[in-house]
Formats: C-alpha cells, structure tokens, sequence
C-alpha cells in the first residue's frame, strides 16, 4: 500500500499536492495534450472553450472517480457503461418531458443506482463470484432492462430542467465567462471524491483490501462493507454521469456503450494498479481529463474517427507499458 | 486474475468437474419441462438439438482458446474483433473465387499469429495487465478495420460454405469442426507437456518459473491459441453469413461472452483449474437457453436480463463453495 504515509489527519489538499508530485507522469501527459491542442487551436485554452471541454469531460472523469473505488479494491466495475444507459433511458421514460417530475426521478435513479451497487458488492462479497463476472453479468442485465422497459427506442423525453446539469450556463460570469452547471458539479463532486478517497478511512480501507484482503480483514476491516460501498460508489457515479449525459447528448440506446472500458483505461492511466493496492484519486481524474484531451486533439488533427480508436488502443497500451516499464525499474533501483 | 489463490486441494477436484456437468444436465431438463408445457415445437427433436449444436459452434470454438488464456491466468478481449478482421479479410481475399481460398487461409492465420503473438508479448515481456493490453489490440482491430471496411467485403466460394452448411453423411460440418477443436484443446491440455505447463503456470507464475517452466513462453503460447481459435470462429461465421462484415464479431460479444461461458464452465478466472470440457458444458447452457427462450416466446431484452443473471448465478453456484478470495 504505497499511500500509507498519507495519515487521516493531513488535509486533503496536502494530500492532493503530495500525490500529484509522485505520480507526475499523467499530469505531464495531459500538459502536453493540451499545450498541442491549443498549438493547433489557440482558442481552446480560452475561458469558454476550456470549461466546454471540461463539461465534455465530465461525465468520464465522474466514472473514473467511482471507478477508482473498485479498482483499488481488487475489482471491476464492468456494469457502469450499462447503468448509464438504463439512467438516460429510464430517465426519461419516468420523466416524460414534464419539468414537475425531475426531482423524484433523479431520486428514484439514485435509488436504482443504489441497488445495483449494493448487489455488486454483495454478490461479489458473499456469493464470492469474482468483479469481473459479477459486473458482467449486471452489464448485459441492465442493458436488457433499458431495452425491455423501452421496447428498444427510447421513449419519452428528458425535461429541460433534467437536462440542465448536462447542457446548461451560467452566463455572465467574471473572468470565465459562461460557466456550465457541469463543470460546477464537477468541481464540487472532484473535491467529495479527494475528499473520500485521501482523508476518509474508507479510501484507506479499500487500498488495504486490495493490497492484500486477508491481512485487511485480520486487521479488523470489514471487509464486505468497504467492498459494497466501493460498488456503490461506482454506481452512484454511473448514475451521475448519466444524468449529465441525458443532458448534452439527448435520450440514445448506446449512449453509456463501453464507457465501463474508458473508466477502466483511466483509472490506469492515473497510474492506479488493476487488481488493487494502489491509485489516487487526482490521477485518476487527470487520466480521465488526458483520455478526453486525446480524443479531442485526435479530432482536431482531423484523423478519421476510426483511426482515431487504433491511436486510443495504442496509447492505452502505451501509457500502462510505460507505467510497468517505470515500476520494474523503480523495483531494481531499490533492489527489489 | 486475482494474485491470491488458496489451494483447495483435492476434496474440491473431486466434485468441481461433475458439477458443470449437472448444471448442464439441469439446465437441459428445466428447459425440456417448460418447452413441453409452454413452447411450442418438440425440445428434443433432432432439429432443435442441433440448433443447440449450432448456435453452441462459434461461441464454443472461440470459447475453447479463450479457456487457454484464462488457464494461465490471463484473458482476451481482443477476439470479437479478431473475429471480424477474419471473416471480413477471409471473405475480401477470396472474392468468390474458390482458387483464392488457400491463400485466404494463409493470411488470415498469420493475422492471428500476429495478434496472438503481439497480445502475449505485451502481457509477459511489457507487463501489461492483460485487460488493458487485450482491450487495447481490441480498439487497434477495430479501428484498421472500420477505416477499411463499413460493410460486406467480398463473398466467399460455394465450396467455402461446406464449413458451415455442409454435412458427411448424416453428421453436419459444424458439428465436426466443433467436436475437432474441442477434442484438440482437450488432448493438448490433458496429454502434452505444453498443456501441463499452461496448468502450471496458472497455478502459481513465480513457482512454475523456478521450477524451470519459461512460463512467458506458455502465456504468450496460450495467446497465440486463443487468437487460432478466432480464427476458426471468424472463419466459420464467414462461411455461414456467405461473407464477411465488419460487426459480426462485437454484435456477437464474444469477447465477454465467451470470458463468461469459460467461468461459467469452471475454469477460474485467476487461471490455473478448469479445462476446456466444463467450457464446452458452459457454452452448451448458453445454447440450451437461448434455444429455450426461442421457443418459449421469449423476448430477446428480456433473455438478455435473465442471462446476465444466471452467469452470476451459475457462478456463484460453486465460487460459494469454495473458500476463495475473489477480486
């Protein structure tokens, strides 16, 4: 467990600053994306371009921080991308376009996103059915549930103020400009997440489990508990996430199609260890920030969107290669 | 894939390879009943057995190399799209032409070596976590072949559609291709040493090298089988769909789908136990169901939320048992 010198007492912010300085790789990668983006479109790094790019972002850096959760324990969400589909179909089923209905809606999604997660954990906890195919099966679960409750074409419609935390402003704003509701979220659901993950026990907690579960559990953590509520924390991210994308992309079937894999691909490459034991929570925010600056500037050099995913592979690729390359090195330097 | 293994001895050994094949055997006669008194058509006809058999094929065959993978303790999620770059440049190079053949096998079988190769160089020799490094070879697949192609290419000869249509004497091609490749995964793993060493090295990767066993040589061996055997599965959707088009393999999911019929089978995820006969078993359930929710009536969204939940189910039915630590 490499954090374990950040004791529960150190602010998070501290914390933050520290963990940024360890695992710069990522954070320098995304410097370079963006110095290359603005080189090719100089307006980009402008106000207003630059906080629509972290609205675009949003929803991705959202999954990854839940993502997190689960992927330091030793697991796998693979249901998320499905959950996002199921919120942004059964949302606006339930909704039906009418403003009134928007609040309890979103509570009943929290709800189901709830469910989904307790029974993630759960499963993989009591029943002892490994992540990967717990969530599996949830994956094509809930895609089948989004397509049966719809009849396979999305029905009804996202009211405006539901579709406001994906696509709305604050217009006006000092300095910055128009201000999107998403970015706001953003922002404040980043610092919950720093918060959890660096200062709360359960961060600390789930890192132990996935370094190594049998000591955590010898060492009094209940294990089953911090497990669920990582799950949970995933859900409830999926369910964010989609909320923000019923926003700015509309009611589609595949809008939540292997968002699970780019979670997956940036939580790693915020330099967190599949099978668990270590990652931070700034990085993977950053890795989900540098995976959207990829896409971003993959557009900008104008490639064709299917070369565009072989470059995506790539770098996936590339990056963890680089990460196993940095640990082994680091391992013979300490003479390990 | 998980790092911790508690050896379970031989009491778990005993009861570990019968109970998929209860399973199977339950699964059978459930779907029986409830044919019989609500579906329509008789289940145990000839025909609809061999509906089984046939919808079993190229999830199966696929099934069988991803069981290699997964033995050694890694997986592979780059098939579906190996699947297609199979069927698509299989179909392109023969043209309908059955001289062209020959020549369409030879490249498509480097291809595979190639992926294979690749896959497990990247997993051993770079120390990629097989998820990324599959899931990455998957995007790459992908996108060299929908900058390519958008829609069928070429068509493949008559004489190609022996594979999937034909039959010798009351025995349907199909049929043997898929008994051939499980009997050649069954003896290699059982009778040669490489399939001793792929045990070994999924049982504990450190102990196996010190044992002398070059273990990245099996890891990336066991690669190169699972990119064969999607071969073979492209190659047969190829023959069956008369050409090749470049969504057959992720419409079909085989990537996840055939991760889930080796599990389902009793091959562990962290590699190491199972074999390619409970993966046969595993992929026989799916084809039974699917039959069964055919006949019943069923929808396909909700065959969808029923099968992801007895993937969970089937797993949980012997991970319960044993005293695992699971990820």
């Amino acid at each position: 467990m490499s954090d374990a010198r950040a004791a529960p007492r150190v602010p998070a912010w501290r914390v933050a600053l520290a963990v940024v300085g360890k695992t710069a790789p990522v954070f320098l990668v995304l410097l370079i994306l963006i110095a290359w983006i603005t080189y090719l479109n100089p307006r980009f790094i402008e106000p207003t371009f630059f906080l629509n790019f972290l609205r675009r972002s949003a929803p991705l850096m959202i999954l990854a921080a839940g993502q997190l959760f689960v992927v330091v324990s030793g697991g796998f969400d693979l249901s998320q991308g499905s959950l996002v589909t199921l919120t942004v179909l059964a949302g606006a089923l339930l909704a039906f376009g009418d403003p009134a209905n928007t609040w309890w809606v979103i509570l009943v999604l929290y709800g189901i996103g709830l469910l989904v997660g307790v029974f993630n954990g759960a499963v993989t906890s009591y029943l002892r059915v490994p992540s990967f195919i717990t969530t599996l099966g949830m994956l094509l679960t809930l895609k089948g549930l989004a397509l049966l409750i719809t009849g396979g074409a999305p029905r009804g419609a996202l009211p405006p103020n539901f579709r406001a935390f994906g696509r709305a402003f604050i217009e006006d704003v000092p300095l910055l400009g128009r201000l999107p509701w998403a970015v706001i979220v953003l922002v404040v659901l980043s610092a919950l997440f720093i918060y959890l993950f660096h200062t709360t026990v359960l961060g600390k907690q789930a890192l132990a489990i996935g370094d190594n579960q049998r000591a955590a559990a010898l060492a009094g953590i209940h294990v089953a508990r911090v497990r669920i509520t990582a799950f949970v924390m995933s859900s409830l991210s999926a369910v964010t996430a989609g909320i923000m994308l019923g926003g700015f992309s509309g009611v589609s079937i595949n809008v939540g199609d292997g968002l699970e894999l780019e979670a997956i691909s940036a939580v790693v490459l915020g330099g967190a260890a599949l099978l668990g034991g270590r990652g931070n929570m700034p990085a993977a925010l950053a890795g989900a920030l540098t995976l959207q600056a990829l896409f971003t500037l993959l557009n900008f050099l104008g490639l064709p969107s299917p070369i565009r995913v072989t470059v995506q592979g790539a770098i996936i690729i590339g990056a963890v290669g680089y990460a196993a390359w940095r640990a082994v090195r680091a391992g013979q330097e300490r003479g390990a | 894939m998980s790092a911790i293994t508690a050896p379970t001895g031989r009491r778990a050994r005993r009861w570990r390879v019968p109970i998929i094949w209860w399973l199977l055997l339950a699964t059978f006669l459930i779907a029986w009943l409830l044919v019989s008194l609500y579906g329509r058509g008789n289940f145990v006809a000839a025909s609809t057995l061999l509906n089984i058999v046939e919808r079993a094929t190229a999830l199966g065959i696929v099934a069988v190399g991803q069981t290699f993978a997964i033995l050694v303790g890694s997986l592979d999620l780059s098939v579906a799209y190996l699947i297609s770059v199979t069927a698509v440049m299989a179909s392109f190079i023969m043209q309908g032409d059955p001289s062209r053949v020959p020549l369409a096998l030879v490249v498509v079988t480097a291809i595979g070596l190639t992926v294979g190769l690749i896959n497990g160089l990247l997993v051993t020799k770079a120390r990629i976590n097989p998820l990324i490094a599959t899931l990455g070879m998957g995007l790459i697949l992908r996108g060299l072949l929908n900058a390519s192609f958008q829609n069928f290419a070429g068509s493949v000869p008559e004489s190609f559609q022996v594979l999937a249509y034909g039959s010798i004497g009351p025995i349907p091609v199909p049929l043997l291709l898929f008994a051939a490749v499980v009997a050649v995964g069954a003896l290699v793993l059982a009778r040669t040493r490489f399939g001793a060493h792929v045990y070994a090295v999924g049982g504990d990767r450190a102990t196996a090298r010190l044992s002398g066993i070059r273990s990245d040589r099996i890891v990336i061996g066991a690669h190169v089988v699972a990119s064969l055997a999607a071969v073979i599965t492209g190659l047969y959707l190829a023959s069956r769909l008369r050409s090749g088009a470049p969504w057959i393999g992720p419409d079909g999911v085989y990537d996840l789908e055939s991760i889930a019929a080796v599990v389902v089978g009793g091959t562990v995820l962290a590699g190491g136990r199972g074999g390619v006969l409970g993966t046969i078993a595993g992929v026989l359930i799916f084809a039974i169901l699917d039959v069964m929710f055919n006949q019943l009536g069923i929808g396909s969204y909700t065959k969808q939320v029923l099968r992801g939940l007895i993937i969970i189910a089937a797993v949980a039915v012997y991970a319960y048992r044993s005293r695992e630590v699971v990820g």
